[in-house]
């Protein structure tokens, strides 16, 4: 997967970006919301990234502070050649043409009084210098790419279904010829028979255009489907990056496997022998994550160390990245008992 | 009913219009269905496929105007409940009939503490003193797995996380002991995690308290968990229902075909292209004159365009609306 071939086009290292609570008749800052806390992933040009976690994880923000739609707290984004983590908003711009995105609700990223063809003409006017004519003959162009039918350039997004309103919103991202689109849970909104229909176009898309894909989803089957490689996010940071393959058919974080195994199986026979890991209790505050690893509240392997040390995020097969104190080469054997406690902790749920 | 087991609750021929300024719309067309005690019925349809507000009308929830209730029997405990007067419906919603609703932080009331809204029905419906209800509350919310319930009582609903508030709804669903549950969606707004543990104390409470559940759904991959038998709705009408293995491994209708192949399996090998059901789903204008699949349907004939199918029956508790025979690969005769 990591072949030399490949290079990364997106670099982010140590990500970071917290949102200062305030509080009290002052307004003091009385604390603040760790959203992503230290993220550092690749994205290899052509591939699609899936991110994937629970409601909260912090995925979203991490897909638009990648593309500076927040001022970061810390951490470095490189796209391309450049580096984007500090530079200011002002020059980012003549940098947005070639990074774009794709919203999850096709109803709110549109502005219902603008026609489809100003709303996919709408990044030519701003940064290209084309005639009124050529604009339209892209937007044309445009339409034609994403199956939209171009006698409807002059509609209003509300005569659109949710389906084909992701359309306009990924014909306008492609306007200006984009390397790089983070895609944000693109297809949540929409019906089971119309996802299919975006996923399709996206990956065709990907194909025609030659387009680096971010995409954030909680479901995971639709992520195994397009992504190349997925990440995992609990809690502001990665537990885990992967190749497709490897994640799905060998979890290595304990969070991965309680993920995959709490996915609803379409298949009756199957989802009733299939044994599921039910994790206990909820997701933890990101103001107030607690001490040492972030899943150590909920872990079923938790061990003592888990508790006061964070383990680090680190290369532990070729191509498998994970931050999880189970696989330190240093404790072998801790992994084997701690997978029997996991065992132990599965069976008293069951008899609860 | 193969096994002969009455009917809890026994649906026939419901029929809801709307009036909109467009026109009629019939949002839901002729559904029958019925549900035997202790069975857990799960109903799935894309968004607009009339399954909630076929809940919604056979408990006189919806608004009317613009809905009415056009046709149908909705018989439950040895009365027609599109009948009975409006406080007879009263009692038995959140009584007999108990529901949970998709969006927790929207069903409860912000501004009483949780434990009130446990007590309101038991205190209602059952008539208990302040005391027997707070005592009954405790139990329900252990019941559903709260932790330290007895303190727990007294938080307000913001209090509790999105899972824990689902939970609470159910403990007020399950408060008199209902004898069926008509859950909406219950799990759409949470994470697959905490959907898991929804789905496992669910099966739970249904064996420990025999009660009849349907659970309304879009997730496929919930249905197959949870069971027992499967209605599919698609515009309006029942087109598909069946056990939940016979629909999962043999399906008969080409909208249950179509929406099996388009999502993605996790334990199954990668296709390198997901397929797909072209179209859009109907809008519900009128009384159906004709399939409303037929626009996206790959098998449609001539019939299709003129004639809206019934039922049919396949034996063995599965029925399709469809006028082609899948097991002969050709239309269905008379």
């Amino acid at each position: 997967m990591l072949d030399d071939t490949k290079k990364p086009l997106v670099s982010v290292r140590d990500l970071k970006m917290h949102f200062p609570i305030h509080a009290g008749l002052l307004r003091r800052r009385v604390g603040e919301v760790k959203a992503v806390d230290g993220v550092s992933f690749d994205v290899m040009e052509g591939e699609t990234l899936g991110l994937v976690g629970e409601s909260g994880c912090g995925k979203s923000t991490c897909g638009r502070a990648v593309l500076r739609l927040y001022d970061i707290t810390a951490g470095s984004i490189k796209i391309g050649d450049r580096e984007i983590g500090s530079t200011p908003q002002t020059q980012l711009r003549d940098m947005r043409p070639t990074m774009q995105m794709v919203f999850q609700d096709p109803q709110a990223s549109l502005n219902p009084r603008m026609t489809v063809e100003d709303i996919i003409k709408e990044p030519f006017d701003e940064h290209t210098k084309l005639s009124d004519a050529e604009k339209r003959a892209k937007v044309g162009e445009l339409m034609d790419a994403v199956g939209l039918n171009r006698k409807f350039a002059k509609r209003y997004p509300q005569a659109f279904s949710g389906g084909q309103r992701q359309r306009i919103g990924i014909a306008r991202a492609l306007a200006l010829n984009p390397k790089f689109i983070v895609c944000d849970e693109p297809i949540a909104a929409l019906d089971v028979s119309i996802q299919a229909q975006v996923v399709n176009l996206l990956e065709d898309l990907q194909e025609q255009f030659g387009l680096t894909y971010l995409f954030i989803s909680h479901d995971l089957s639709m992520v195994r489907h397009i992504a190349t490689r997925v990440a995992v996010m609990y809690l502001g940071k990665i537990v885990e990056l992967a190749p497709r393959e490897g994640l799905y058919a060998e979890p290595l974080h304990p969070y991965t496997k309680a993920l995959l195994s709490a996915v609803p199986e379409p298949d009756p026979s199957l989802a009733r022998a299939t044994e599921r890991i039910i994790l206990q209790g909820d997701v933890p505050s990101p103001s107030n994550p607690p001490e040492g690893c972030n899943f150590c509240t909920r872990c079923p392997s938790v061990m003592d160390i888990c508790k006061r040390v964070e383990p680090e995020y680190r290369e532990v097969q070729p191509g498998r990245f994970t931050a999880c104190h189970l696989y330190n080469d240093t404790n072998d054997t801790v992994g084997q008992t701690a997978g029997h406690e996991a065992n132990k902790s599965v069976n008293k749920e069951k008899t609860q | 009913m193969p096994d002969g087991a009455l009917p809890v609750l026994d649906v026939r021929d419901l029929k809801t219009v709307f009036q909109t300024r467009g026109g009629e719309v019939h949002a839901v067309n002729d559904v029958s269905f019925s549900l035997k005690p202790g069975e857990l019925l799960g109903v799935v349809g894309e968004s607009g496929s009339g399954k909630s507000v076929t809940m919604m009308s056979l408990l006189g929830l919806l608004p009317s105007p613009p809905a009415e209730v056009r046709n149908g029997t909705v018989m439950f405990d040895g009365k027609n409940l599109l009948d009975v007067s409006q406080e007879t419906l009263r009692s038995v919603r959140g009584g007999k009939i108990g529901f949970v609703f998709q969006d927790p932080m929207t069903s409860l009331n912000p501004v009483y503490q949780v434990g009130f809204q446990i007590m309101e029905p038991l205190r209602k419906h059952m008539g208990m003193t302040k005391a027997e209800a707070a005592k009954r509350a405790q139990e329900l919310l252990e019941l559903v797995g709260i932790p330290d319930a007895k303190q727990r009582l007294l938080d307000y609903p913001h209090q509790f996380s999105g899972g824990m508030r689902q939970r609470v709804m159910i403990a007020i669903a399950l408060a008199c002991d209902p004898q069926v549950l008509i859950a909406d969606e219950p799990t759409t707004a949470l994470d697959v995690t905490i959907q898991a543990q929804i789905l496992e104390l669910m099966k739970d409470l249904r064996d420990k308290l025999g009660m009849a559940v349907i659970w309304i759904t879009h997730d496929l991959g919930v249905i197959a968990g949870i069971a027992d038998r499967v209605m599919v709705m698609y515009g309006g009408q029942v087109v598909e229902h069946a056990p939940v293995h016979e629909l999962f491994k043999n399906p008969q209708h080409p909208y249950t075909r179509a929406l099996l192949k388009t999502i993605p399996k996790i334990h199954e090998a990668r296709a390198t292209r997901l397929t797909i059901i072209e179209g859009q789903p109907p809008m519900i204008a009128g009384a159906p004159t004709s399939c409303a699949f037929r626009e996206r349907c790959d098998v449609a004939f001539d019939r299709c365009a003129v004639e809206n199918p019934p039922r049919y029956d396949l034996g063995d508790g599965h029925d399709a609306a469809c006028f082609y025979d899948a097991r002969t690969g050709g239309p269905r005769d008379a």
